[in-house]
This record gives C-alpha cells, sequence and structure tokens, in this order.
C-alpha cells in the first residue's frame, strides 16, 4: 500500500443549502469507484474535518456517477447572509476535503500520482 | 419542435449577476426552441421585497429588461420561448416593463408575455398561520410564529403547472416569481410532448435536465475542478442547451464553436452541486431519483442522459422566508513579510482587545486569507516565510450601533498596530443587514388555487 492524497484519485464539487455544505467526491477513473466508497466513511470524513464541521455527517452513494456525497451539517457558521466566513457558502469543502491522505494499493498509487494537479508550466509558471 | 422531434432548451443565466452576454450568445449562435433563465437565489426575495418597499414599481430583476430589449427580436424571429423566474416579488410590474421595452425593440404586436403570481404568501401570512399553517423551520424545527415580526418575505416555491398554462395560453415569454429553477427547464418538456403529470420517469428526467441547466456554465466547464487547467475558452463559455426527445432522455451540449467543454466531469459535478439525498430530490411534480441517471459521453461535447427514474410528489410545497437577523460588517488589511502571519494574528488581538474597552457586544471571526479561511486549520501552521496575507475580521451583533462602531477601528490599525500594513484603500467596512433563511413547508391545496396566470399583449 501507498499514501496518496484524495486530490489524485477524485474530483469534487461542493455547494450549500443554509449552514449545511455538501461535498459531491467523483472518482477519475470508474475502476476505483470502490476505493472511494470503502474508504470514505462517515467517521473518516468527520476526523477529518474535525472543528470546521460542527454538526453531523451524512453520506450518500451514487454507484452510477462513481460518487459519494456528504453533507456537512453546521459548518458554515450559520450559511447564507449570517456567516462571516470567506467561504460561507462552503464553496471550497470540496477541496478541503480532497486534502485527505489515503492508503491504496501501490499499482493504483503509481497509476494516479498527479492526476489531480496542473501540469508543471501551468500554474507553476514562476513569470 | 424541431426535426427528429427533439426540443432544445438553452440556459441563459445561472443567477442574478450571470453574465449578460451568455443569453445573446445562446439565441444568436445556434438553434434553439427555449431559453430559461434563473435569476433567484434564497436571499433575492427579501432583497426585491425591500425594493418594492421603497419602489412599488421595483421588485424584480430588472437587469432582465433590458436584456429582453435586446434579444426579443431575435427571439421572436427564431420562434425562441423565454421562461424566466426574473419577476421576483413583482412579477406585474416586470410584465409592464417588458411590455414597453418589448415595443421599442420592435416586436410590438408580436409578442405575449404571461406571467405567473400567487407565490407570494406575505400578505396572508397571518392568516395562514392562524389557520394553524406553523411553518416550522425545516432545520430547527420552531414554529414561524416566533420570529413572525422579523418576517421579511415570504414565497412558496412553485412547480410546472402554472408555466404550463402560460405557454398553452400562447406566451412566448414566461415571467415568474418564486419558480423552482429547475421548473423552468421541465415545464417546456411536458408543454411539447404532452407528457402526463403522473408520468414519474418523465417528469424526474426533466428534473435532472433543469438541475444541469440551472447553474449555467457550470455544467459546460465553468468552475469544473477535473483538468480545470485545459478547459479552453472560458472567455466565451458556452452555457448548457438540452436536447429532449419524448421519452424524456436528453443530451447535454453546448453552441458548436463556443467555449467550455461538455463530458462526463463536467456534468457530474453539476448534478453533484447543492445535492441532498440523492434518492429524494423533491420537487414540487415529482421526486427524482439520482442514483438512476445513466450518463453516457458521446465525445464532442455531448453527454446523454438516460433511465431517470422518479416518483409520486408530495403533498407540500417548500416556503422560502427570509427573516432578519442583525447586522455585520467585514474589515480587513494586508500583512507583508517579514512574519506576516504573526503580525496579522498580533494586529487581531489588539482589535479584539479595543472592541472589549469600547464594551461592544460582537460576534467576531478572524481568518487569514491566505492561510486559512478556505481549509481552516487542515493545511497546517503558515511558513514563517509566507510572502503576505490578509487579516479579515468579522462581527456580527443585533446592535447596529455596535457593528457601525467596529468599522471605525480597522483604520486606526495602519498607524497604532503592527508595521508592514496595507491594503486599506477601499476605505470603511460596509455594514450589512442580516437575512436570515427560513425554510418550511406548507400544503399545496393552500397555495395551488392561488397561482394565476395574467397575459400581456406587446
Amino acid at each position: 500500500m501507498a499514501k496518496i492524497q484524495l486530490v489524485d484519485l477524485a474530483h469534487a464539487r461542493s455547494g450549500d443549502k443554509g449552514d449545511t455544505a455538501n461535498v459531491g467526491v467523483i472518482v477519475y477513473d470508474m475502476n476505483h469507484y470502490e476505493i472511494l466508497k470503502e474508504l470514505l466513511t462517515v467517521d473518516i470524513v468527520k476526523g477529518h474535518f474535525g472543528e470546521m464541521v460542527k454538526g453531523r455527517v451524512e453520506r450518500f452513494e451514487l454507484p452510477n456517477l462513481g460518487a459519494v456525497n456528504f453533507l456537512l451539517h453546521n459548518s458554515l457558521d450559520g450559511g447564507g447572509t449570517i456567516s462571516l466566513m470567506n467561504d460561507a457558502q462552503g464553496k471550497v469543502f470540496s477541496t478541503a476535503l480532497l486534502r485527505l491522505e489515503i492508503d491504496v494499493p501501490d499499482e493504483i498509487a503509481e497509476s494516479v500520482r498527479g492526476r489531480g494537479r496542473a501540469p508543471m508550466g501551468e500554474v507553476d509558471d514562476p513569470l | 419542435m424541431t426535426e427528429k422531434g427533439i426540443v432544445r432548451i438553452a440556459s441563459g443565466q445561472g443567477f442574478w449577476g450571470d453574465d449578460p452576454e451568455a443569453p445573446v450568445r445562446q439565441v444568436k449562435e445556434g438553434p434553439i426552441d427555449y431559453l430559461m433563465m434563473d435569476y433567484l437565489a434564497e436571499v433575492t426575495m427579501s432583497i426585491m421585497q425591500k425594493q418594492r418597499a421603497r419602489d412599488p414599481l421595483a421588485g424584480y430583476a430588472r437587469d432582465f429588461v433590458p436584456l429582453m430589449g435586446k434579444i426579443f427580436p431575435i427571439c421572436v424571429d427564431k420562434g425562441i420561448k423565454v421562461i424566466t423566474n426574473a419577476g421576483g416579488v413583482n412579477p406585474r410590474g416586470c410584465a409592464e416593463a417588458l411590455v414597453d421595452v418589448g415595443r421599442k425593440s420592435g416586436v410590438g404586436g408580436r409578442a405575449t408575455i404571461g406571467i405567473v403570481v400567487g407565490d407570494d404568501i406575505m400578505d396572508r401570512l397571518d392568516i395562514l398561520l392562524a389557520d394553524g399553517h406553523e411553518l416550522r423551520n425545516l432545520d430547527t424545527g420552531e414554529p414561524l410564529s416566533v420570529i413572525r415580526d422579523r418576517v421579511q418575505s415570504a414565497n412558496v416555491y412553485m412547480g410546472a403547472r402554472p408555466i404550463l398554462e402560460a405557454l398553452s395560453l400562447g406566451a412566448d415569454l414566461v415571467v415568474t416569481g418564486r419558480s423552482t429553477d429547475t421548473a423552468l427547464t421541465y415545464a417546456p418538456m411536458i408543454h411539447e410532448f404532452g407528457w402526463a403529470m403522473d408520468d414519474w420517469n418523465r417528469l424526474a428526467s426533466g428534473v435532472v435536465a433543469g438541475h444541469i441547466n440551472e447553474c449555467g456554465a457550470q455544467s459546460t466547464g465553468g468552475n469544473c475542478l477535473a483538468d480545470w487547467w485545459s478547459i479552453p475558452n472560458l472567455a466565451k463559455v458556452g452555457f448548457p442547451i438540452i436536447e429532449v426527445g419524448s421519452d424524456g432522455n436528453f443530451v447535454v451540449t453546448k453552441h458548436e464553436g463556443s467555449g467550455g467543454r461538455v463530458t462526463r466531469a463536467t456534468v457530474t459535478e453539476q448534478i453533484l452541486y447543492e445535492m441532498g439525498d440523492p434518492i429524494t430530490y423533491i420537487t414540487p411534480d415529482v421526486i427524482a431519483d439520482f442514483t438512476t441517471i445513466e450518463l453516457k459521453d458521446e465525445g464532442n461535447d455531448r453527454v446523454r442522459v438516460e433511465g431517470v427514474q422518479g416518483r409520486e410528489a408530495t403533498e407540500s410545497l417548500k416556503v422560502s422566508i427570509a427573516v432578519s437577523g442583525g447586522f455585520k460588517a467585514v474589515g480587513t488589511l494586508t500583512y507583508a513579510w517579514p512574519d506576516a502571519a504573526a503580525k496579522a494574528r498580533s494586529a487581531d488581538r489588539i482589535l479584539r482587545e479595543r472592541i472589549d474597552l469600547l464594551g461592544l457586544d460582537l460576534e467576531i471571526r478572524t481568518e487569514l486569507v491566505g492561510w486559512d479561511s478556505t481549509h481552516g486549520h487542515l493545511p497546517g501552521y503558515p511558513p514563517q516565510d509566507i510572502p503576505e496575507v490578509q487579516l479579515r475580521v468579522g462581527v456580527r451583533s443585533e446592535d447596529k450601533i455596535a457593528v457601525e462602531r467596529f468599522t471605525r477601528e480597522i483604520s486606526p490599525l495602519i498607524l497604532s498596530g503592527p508595521p508592514s500594513v496595507t491594503g486599506f484603500a477601499a476605505g470603511r467596512p460596509r455594514v450589512q443587514e442580516i437575512m436570515a433563511y427560513w425554510p418550511a413547508l406548507i400544503d399545496k391545496e393552500v397555495i395551488e388555487p392561488y397561482l394565476k396566470v395574467e397575459m400581456f399583449d406587446v
């Protein structure tokens, strides 16, 4: 087994409903869905976010889309116009979850490493 | 309906403030039958309610009127029908302005506007409460009566039925108040194909199409994380177009030659946006099961959606209630290397001490933009060499005077706080009124008789 960051296995999008943020995590390769499903438990996600998520975490599977959806309750400081957060609508909770470090079989780690990051030159150009 | 029994429903606006050129490109740069435009977010209705209180002619998405001035002639010439919830809390006012701008744009005598009213229950709120409709908060369970005096607006989310009525009366342009975003896309499907209102699978497929259309370019490459660096020509991004057949299956695409991208990845990201329980996506007309969606990437910016299943709708409608909730303000200052983050932290401590000394009753939240304002504690401590951070301090309170006083405490830090500070050119922070969102349910039977269509000739 080898460690990778979730960002190399999956992409994600977030939205909000009141004080709840959602994170939909989507595998790049449908063959990796089972891994995603096994690894992303409610406990792992709740533990990863720690104090960022004050309420409970709900989890929903969408095998048809290679995705797992999470609802992160009480995580937006009230949400909407109440919130004092820069990310009041939880738009980037998605990438916050993709920081998660996961253990995957060596050959998968090899094949996906760097998948989720812009190639050098795209963003690392030193002007 | 075009050749092969396909109807093309284009998205022109994902929110009030979206690219004003997008709908123009949608009607000009290729064939479409319908243009849907979503203008309403959760708090928009309360803003519009305030605008109407100041000016009885206001209370709708004002930008929509000059936009129609631009595209009305093209739409009428090409037979493109426009469906939008731009009417806000004043669809009549919106229609009157549209008649005027329509005549000026040369479509006088050639177009009809249908408006939908009845979603606004502000005027009969007390009657409904007295009749036992408690409008309990879906999140907290509290009845609305506890904050009745703070209610600023109350609107029911309407489904497709009133839009269908307007279309069947021959409307070329349908302007609603608080319609659901998805109904703007699937109402024309029901109208064109004559689907029954209990044909749950077809209706559910229409809901999925609506969800993909409702945020504009967010399904065609905008805000897409997957391979974002390689998505072409976002400057002229093509907004989504749904090509639907009578069986309810559809293709998501965009105009040929437009920027952006339509792939399994771009569409899936939008499907997951603002998703709750995917098996139970509740709308006024049907419950859609998003776990039954089958996606096929056909290449060439075409993604096929098939197999969507739905089930019978509930007996209630969602109500969007806006409640005033005090005041807030956010102040920012930028600190530079060396020790940028430590300076910002120090400035925050001084600021909080001054707030204490003044005895201001404020909730305070501090973030350092460039370090912890997006991913919180997850990235760990910032490197000592971090080139800069922005100190961002937000406060909120029921006490407007306390919030106003806070806004005067930011700039003194420039000369009387830690060094290497800049970024204050925007001046004193603005005090904003907080509008809290109160979601509730109400029985369909007390709302539906009030939903009415009115027609206006241009």
